[in-house]
């Protein structure tokens, strides 16, 4: 294997890794803000994600609704699942042990996997959208790709914005650090954890986006990414975004070099190695500050 | 303004105030003073709401505080700066103080209510975009009392704002709780520092054990033998 730097090839791989390091830093983003502010892990995140898949699909393909329509469909039936997730089960379990919401949430994994297999089968789906590709010299791609990439940017820039700009999102950043004394502030925990939940599951909804168009669904697609995911977050510094943010263009390079010089399948090894190697060294993540 | 009413509350099994009655009429300063553990904190809490009403009843302009959540109280116009100023460490001041405004009402005033704080702390200003954790003791208490004027309170509760303070700091926290006053704040404060209290309140209630022992102009309080033995060393 020759290693040159004007390959075009090897350039592709590293801006494909780019964007989907996008992808996976817009898809971390939800799971490190319900960390962040509620101090709760939804194992079942990425499950999440595969119902707003399931509900773009057929919004789009089964009731014809244009693409648009299905994907805010999909956002808002995620937005909603995630407060009900909160309401019905983190909510009656918050200040337990936080190992009981390690499994609660784990069983909610299961569940939804389980209601997903039997209600759509296990048969692979796709709406059947292709953009086409680009060509920039000799490297192509997907627009698809470029999409995810670009919409994942601008997320994470208004999902910035409104936690520094907007008295919600103050609120919601201030809750994080002290909860008990919100009530004086004339906030009640109870609306913004809500809330919170609400936001954690539009953003894994506009996941759900991105992946729709990328990916094949079906039940167990959540454990393909879910994993990874929940790595970023804990790479970049659970709870912590920017950490998250960074975390995920590692790992996405890991992934896209290693399936350049090797196979996939040794992209995501290294990646995982590189995992472990790190929480040895900064157990709380690149810029976290938690044990 | 604010009447206490026989005022019974806790924390689950364990009672902190027993029957207390205390009253403050508005354009007053009224102190509550004590030793440690005598109530004072439960007092501002249950007022607020913080700590369940279990007996008796607050009225805040003869409206009853009973079945108001701990949330809603500010927009009765209560401003509580807690005990230990409880800023939020990793915002910035004016992220601090934006929190203060929070509710529906004070947010349409939120220009004018930061330019009038600024005016009040013009040093608040100057820190304005530096973390509140970072600033000393005595900064933060300015940050806290600040966060408690931005929704315009009528009565501004005050927790030991002194606790924990350099001496010369605790002039300077005095002095402006005096300015406060003269901004024509009502007042309850509630101290360790009697001596220093005293100076700057007109009444004074003494508490005990969660029940009142004592309460009068602030200068009778000062004067009494049994306080200055007790409470002031003299």
């Amino acid at each position: 294997m020759e290693f040159s730097l004007t390959d075009p090839f090897l350039w592709e791989t590293v801006i494909q890794g780019l964007l989907f390091g996008g992808v996976l830093a817009l898809l971390s983003l939800g799971l490190n803000l319900i960390f962040g502010v509620i101090d709760v892990v939804w194992i079942c995140y990425a499950e999440l994600i595969m119902l707003g898949m399931y509900t773009i699909f057929f919004l789009y393909t089964h009731y014809g609704l244009p693409l648009p329509v299905s994907f805010a469909g999909g956002i808002l039936m995620v937005a909603a699942l995630g407060a009900l997730l909160h309401q019905l089960v983190i909510r009656p379990i918050l200040h337990t042990e936080p190992i009981n919401q390690l499994l609660v949430t784990g069983g909610v994994l299961f569940f939804l996997q389980g209601l997903a297999t039997m209600m759509f089968s296990v048969e692979f789906r796709n709406i059947g959208i292709s953009f086409g590709s680009v060509e920039a010299g000799d490297m192509f791609f997907p627009v698809s790709r470029i999409i995810a990439f670009v919409v994942s940017l601008v997320a994470v820039a208004c999902l910035w914005l409104f936690l520094k700009k907007t008295y919600l999102g103050t609120a919601i950043r201030a809750i994080s650090q002290d909860r008990d004394v919100m009530p004086l502030m004339g906030v009640s925990p109870r609306k913004i954890y809500l809330v919170t939940s609400a936001l954690g599951g539009g953003l894994a909804g506009l996941g759900a986006c991105l992946l729709v168009m990328l990916y094949d669904i079906h039940p167990a697609i959540g454990l393909t990414f879910g994993p990874i995911v929940f790595m970023v977050c804990v790479l970049g510094g659970l709870g912590n975004m920017f950490g998250g943010f960074i975390a995920a263009f590692i790992f996405a390079e890991f992934i896209a070099l290693g399936g350049f010089y090797a196979e996939v399948e040794w992209g995501y090894v290294l990646a995982f190695v590189f995992f472990i190697v790190m929480m040895f060294i900064r157990p709380q993540g690149l810029l976290g500050t938690r044990n | 303004m604010l009447r206490l009413e026989n005022v019974s509350a806790g924390y689950g099994t364990f009672q902190a105030l027993f029957g207390v009655n205390l009253e403050v009429r508005g354009g007053e300063a009224v102190a509550v003073i004590g030793p440690n553990g005598a109530g004072k904190t439960s007092l501002l809490r249950v007022i607020s709401k913080v700590i369940p009403l279990n007996g008796g009843d607050i009225a805040m302009e003869d409206k009853s505080l009973a079945d108001v959540p701990a949330h809603r109280i500010i927009e009765l116009g209560i401003a509580h700066v807690p005990e230990h100023r409880r800023l939020f460490p990793r915002l910035t001041v004016e992220e601090n103080l934006r929190m203060g405004a929070f509710v529906n009402g004070a947010r349409s005033r939120y220009d004018e209510r930061l330019a009038y704080v600024y005016d009040l702390f013009p040093h608040m200003k100057e820190r304005r975009h530096q973390l509140a954790g970072t600033m000393s003791g005595g900064e933060q208490q300015m940050c806290a009392i600040g966060r408690g004027l931005m929704s315009g309170p009528k009565l501004l509760l005050l927790d030991e704002p002194s606790a924990g303070l350099a001496p010369v700091i605790v002039q300077q926290v005095f002095d402006l709780v005096r300015r406060i006053r003269e901004e024509g704040y009502t007042v309850l404060i509630v101290e360790q520092n009697i001596q220093q209290v005293l100076k700057v309140v007109d009444r004074a209630y003494l508490l005990e054990v969660g029940r009142i022992k004592m309460s009068g102009p602030a200068r009778d309080l000062l004067e009494n033998d049994e306080v200055r033995r007790a409470y002031i060393g003299l």
